[in-house]
C-alpha cells in the first residue's frame, strides 16, 4: 500500500470540530488531516476521549449538535461531503459509506426482523424489488458467515448471539457495496475467540470487495492484525500516521511509544510495564503547545509553547518536537 | 515461593434458578431451568501467589469471584480460607475476622463508588464498620492509604466525580486494603480502562502485592493481561476449570484446546505474519450445555467419548488438564504462537 496514493478515496482536510457551551466552544478535533485510499484498511486508535470515533462521526455527517465541523473538509472520491444537506448525505450513507458500531444491538432495531432491516437497506439504495432484494440479503447472510441462513433471515435480531449479531450488522452495511466502511469499534464488545472471526471476516470481505475500511479502536492488537496504515490519536490530534508496521514495531511519537510499552504481550516478560503517568487532559483544560507535554518524558521549552505539526519522520507522520528543525 | 495455602476451594458449585415463575410453567408448560454457572471448581491459592481465571463471558469466572467473597453462598463444595471453612453464610457469621481478611475489587470504577459520598469516607467505611480506629487516626490512614495507590491525602474532601476512571479504580483498591486484608479478589479491575491507565493499575497492584505481601484471585478475560500479573493460571469454559498450572507452563506448553484455542486468538502483536486459525462456533447456552465434555461442540479432536464422558483432571507435572484427547495422548504438539 502506497503512503501517497495518486486518487484517494477519503480525504479528511484540516478537520475541526467544536462544541458549542456555555463557556465558550470546546475543540474536540483540532486540525486533523489523512486519507484512506481506495481498498486499504486505516487504523485509527487512541484512548477514550482522543476524538477517533467523533472524527469517524464526522465523516459520515451524524455529528449530533453541539457539535459541528468549524473548519476543513471532508472528500469522498473527490467531492466534499461535510456541506451536503441532510437528504444528500443520507443517500451516500449506507449507498458509498457504510458504518459498524460498538454495540451490535443498537444498530439494529429490535421490532423488525433481520430480513426487513436488510431489504429495506437493499431497496433504499439498489434498484430491486422485493425479491431481489431478498435473495440479495439471503446471499449477504452467507457470505458473512451465518449457519443456516434460509432459516434464520426471518429471525428477530434477540434471536442472535453477540457474534452472530455483529455478523448481520456487517451484512448489513455491506449491503449496498459501499467503497468505504467506517467501523467504530467493531469487536469490543465480543469474547476473544469470537474477536478474531469478526477480524478475519471483515479483512475478507474487504479485500473481496475491494472496500476501504476506517477501522477506529483502541486495540493496538486488532489495528496490528487487520490495518495497512494506522493514525495514532491524542486530545483531539493525530499524533502519528505511518505504515502499520513502522507505527507498531519503531513508534517515534513518545506517546506511541509509552502505549505500545504499556500493553502486555504474551511473547515478553517485563517485570513492569510502560507507564504513561497522568492522564488524558480534558477538552477544556488541553495544555498549550503539544497536548502531550504536561505527560510526556522527553519534554522541552519549545513543546510548552509551538504546538507540532506532522512531520515525516523514517516513513512516517509524526507531531513531535523531537524531531523538528534545530534540535 | 511460600508454599502456605491461603485458600483451598474443592468441587465448587453453584447453580442458577432460571425457570419461569410457577404460573407461567403451569399455563405455559416447561419445566424448570438451571444454568450451571460453576459446574465443580477445584484449585488452591498460596500466600503470596496471584492466581487468574480466564474464559470468555459467561464461562463462570465472576461467579467464582463471588462465591468465595461471600456474595453468593455456594449450591455445593467447600471454601477453606486460612484453614477456615467458609463453606456456607453460617460459617461465614462464625469467622467475621477471617471474612475481614478479604476484600474485592470490582470491574467497573463508576458503578463501584457511592457518587453520593466523599472519597474520605468511602475509604474510612471499612475500618469504622470494623472499628479498627477512632477519631483522628481515621483521618490519618485514610491519608496514607490514598497516597499508598498514587493520590493525595487531599483528595479524601472530592467526590467520585472529580476523578478519572483509573484514578477511581485507585480508590476501589484504597477502600479494598483499608481493612488490612490480605487477599484481595478482583475481577476484572482494568477491563473498563484505557491500555495506559491499566499499565498504571496493573504496576500498583504489583507493587502493592509485593509490599503488603498480599495474594490475588484474579478475574480476567484478556490473557496478555493475564500472563503478566499471574502466577498460576487457570482456564475455565462453561464452569469448569479445563486447564490449570503455573503461568510459564501454560502459556508455554498449553495442553487443553480451548487454552490453545484462546491463546491463538490473541491478535498479534509481533506481527510475525504467524497464521491464525479463528475457531469455529461460539460458547453453548450454559442452561442446556452439550453432554460429555461440554468444550466437544468446538473442539477440532472430539471423539465419541468426548461426546459422551465428562474428561476428569490429570495432573501431569503440575499441569492440571480435563482433556479426553490429552489422556489418550491423541493430542498434536503445541507449535507455539511463534510459528
Amino acid at each position: 500500500m502506497t503512503d501517497r496514493p495518486n486518487a484517494p478515496l477519503l480525504e479528511v482536510r484540516s478537520l475541526r470540530v467544536e462544541f458549542e457551551t456555555r463557556r465558550g466552544p470546546l475543540v474536540a478535533i483540532d486540525d486533523v488531516s489523512f486519507s484512506i485510499a481506495p481498498g486499504e484498511v486505516l487504523g485509527v486508535v487512541g484512548e477514550s476521549g482522543a476524538g477517533k470515533s467523533l472524527t469517524g462521526t464526522a465523516i459520515i455527517g451524524l455529528l449530533e449538535p453541539p457539535g459541528r465541523i468549524t473548519a476543513g473538509e471532508i472528500l469522498l472520491a473527490g467531492r466534499r461531503i461535510d456541506n451536503l444537506p441532510y437528504e444528500a448525505m443520507r443517500r451516500i450513507r449506507g449507498r458509498e459509506v457504510g458504518a459498524i458500531f460498538q454495540d451490535p444491538l443498537t444498530s439494529l432495531n429490535p421490532l423488525y426482523r433481520v430480513s426487513d432491516q436488510l431489504i429495506e437497506t437493499i431497496r433504499t439504495h439498489l434498484p430491486m424489488n422485493e425479491k431481489e432484494a431478498r435473495a440479495r440479503a439471503l446471499q449477504l447472510l452467507q457470505e458473512v458467515g451465518i449457519p443456516g441462513a434460509a432459516e434464520r433471515l426471518d429471525h428477530y435480531p434477540h434471536q442472535f448471539s453477540g457474534g452472530m449479531r455483529q455478523r448481520v450488522v456487517i451484512a448489513l452495511a455491506l449491503a449496498a457495496e459501499p467503497k468505504l466502511i467506517i467501523a467504530d469499534e467493531p469487536t469490543t464488545a465480543l469474547d476473544v475467540s469470537i474477536q478474531a472471526q469478526i477480524i478475519t471476516l471483515l479483512k475478507r470481505l474487504c479485500r473481496e470487495h475491494g472496500t476501504a475500511v476506517m477501522l477506529i479502536t483502541h486495540d493496538m492488537g486488532v489495528i496490528a492484525e487487520t490495518a495497512d496504515r494506522v493514525a495514532v490519536m491524542y486530545a483531539g490530534r493525530i499524533a502519528e500516521i505511518g505504515p502499520v508496521r513502522k507505527v507498531v514495531q519503531e513508534p517515534h511519537h513518545p506517546y506511541t511509544v509509552g502505549l505500545m510499552g504499556a500493553i502486555p504481550n504474551l511473547g515478553h516478560d517485563v517485570a513492569a510495564l510502560t507507564q504513561i503517568e497522568g492522564s488524558m487532559p480534558r477538552l477544556n483544560a488541553i495544555p498549550p503547545g503539544c497536548a502531550f507535554n504536561p505527560r510526556c518524558p522527553k519534554v522541552f521549552d519549545r513543546c510548552r509553547v509551538d504546538r507540532p505539526d506532522p512531520m515525516p519522520v523514517g516513513g512516517s507522520d509524526v507531531a513531535c518536537w523531537l524531531y523538528g528543525e534545530g534540535r | 515461593m511460600a508454599q502456605e495455602t491461603v485458600l483451598q476451594v474443592d468441587n465448587l458449585k453453584r447453580y442458577f434458578d432460571v425457570s419461569k415463575p410457577w404460573l407461567s410453567r403451569v399455563l405455559e408448560g416447561g419445566g424448570r431451568q438451571v444454568v450451571q454457572a460453576v459446574d465443580g471448581v477445584s484449585f488452591e491459592i498460596s500466600k503470596g501467589e496471584t492466581f487468574s481465571l480466564v474464559g470468555e463471558s459467561g464461562c463462570g469466572k465472576s461467579t467464582v469471584a463471588r462465591l468465595i467473597v461471600g456474595l453468593y453462598p455456594p449450591t455445593d463444595g467447600s471454601i477453606v480460607f486460612e484453614g477456615v471453612s467458609l463453606s456456607n453464610p453460617a460459617e461465614r457469621a462464625r469467622h467475621p475476622e477471617k471474612q475481614a481478611r478479604m476484600q474485592m475489587i470490582f470491574q467497573d470504577p463508576y458503578a463501584s463508588l457511592n457518587p453520593r459520598w466523599r472519597v474520605g469516607d468511602i475509604i474510612a467505611e471499612p475500618i469504622r464498620f470494623r472499628k479498627l480506629l477512632e477519631g483522628g487516626a481515621v483521618k490519618a490512614r485514610v491519608g496514607e492509604l490514598l497516597e499508598q495507590v498514587g493520590l493525595s491525602a487531599r483528595d479524601a474532601e472530592k467526590y467520585p466525580h472529580e476523578f478519572s476512571g483509573g484514578q477511581r479504580q485507585r480508590i476501589s483498591i484504597a477502600r479494598a486494603l483499608a481493612g488490612r486484608p490480605d487477599f484481595l479478589v478482583c475481577d476484572e479491575p482494568t477491563s473498563a480502562l484505557d491500555v495506559s491507565v491499566q499499565a498504571q493499575i496493573l504496576n500498583l497492584m504489583k507493587e502493592l502485592q509485593a509490599s503488603l505481601n498480599l495474594t490475588y484471585l484474579f478475574i480476567s478475560h484478556n490473557l496478555a493481561v493475564v500472563s503478566h500479573v499471574s502466577t498460576k493460571v487457570g482456564v475455565m469454559y462453561l464452569g469448569r476449570l479445563v486447564e490449570w498450572a503455573e503461568t510459564r507452563t501454560l502459556f508455554n506448553r498449553p495442553k487443553h484446546p480451548y487454552t490453545r484455542m484462546l491463546l491463538d486468538a490473541i491478535p498479534d502483536l509481533d506481527m510475525s505474519g504467524r497464521a491464525r486459525t479463528p475457531v469455529a462456533g461460539e460458547v453453548p447456552s450454559p442452561i442446556n450445555p452439550p453432554s460429555g465434555c461440554t468444550f466437544h461442540t468446538r473442539c477440532p479432536f472430539a471423539t465419541e467419548r468426548c461426546r459422551a464422558e465428562v474428561p476428569q483432571a490429570l495432573s501431569v507435572d503440575g499441569q492440571n488438564v480435563a482433556c479426553h484427547a490429552v489422556e489418550e495422548g491423541r493430542l498434536p504438539e503445541w507449535r507455539g504462537l511463534a510459528a
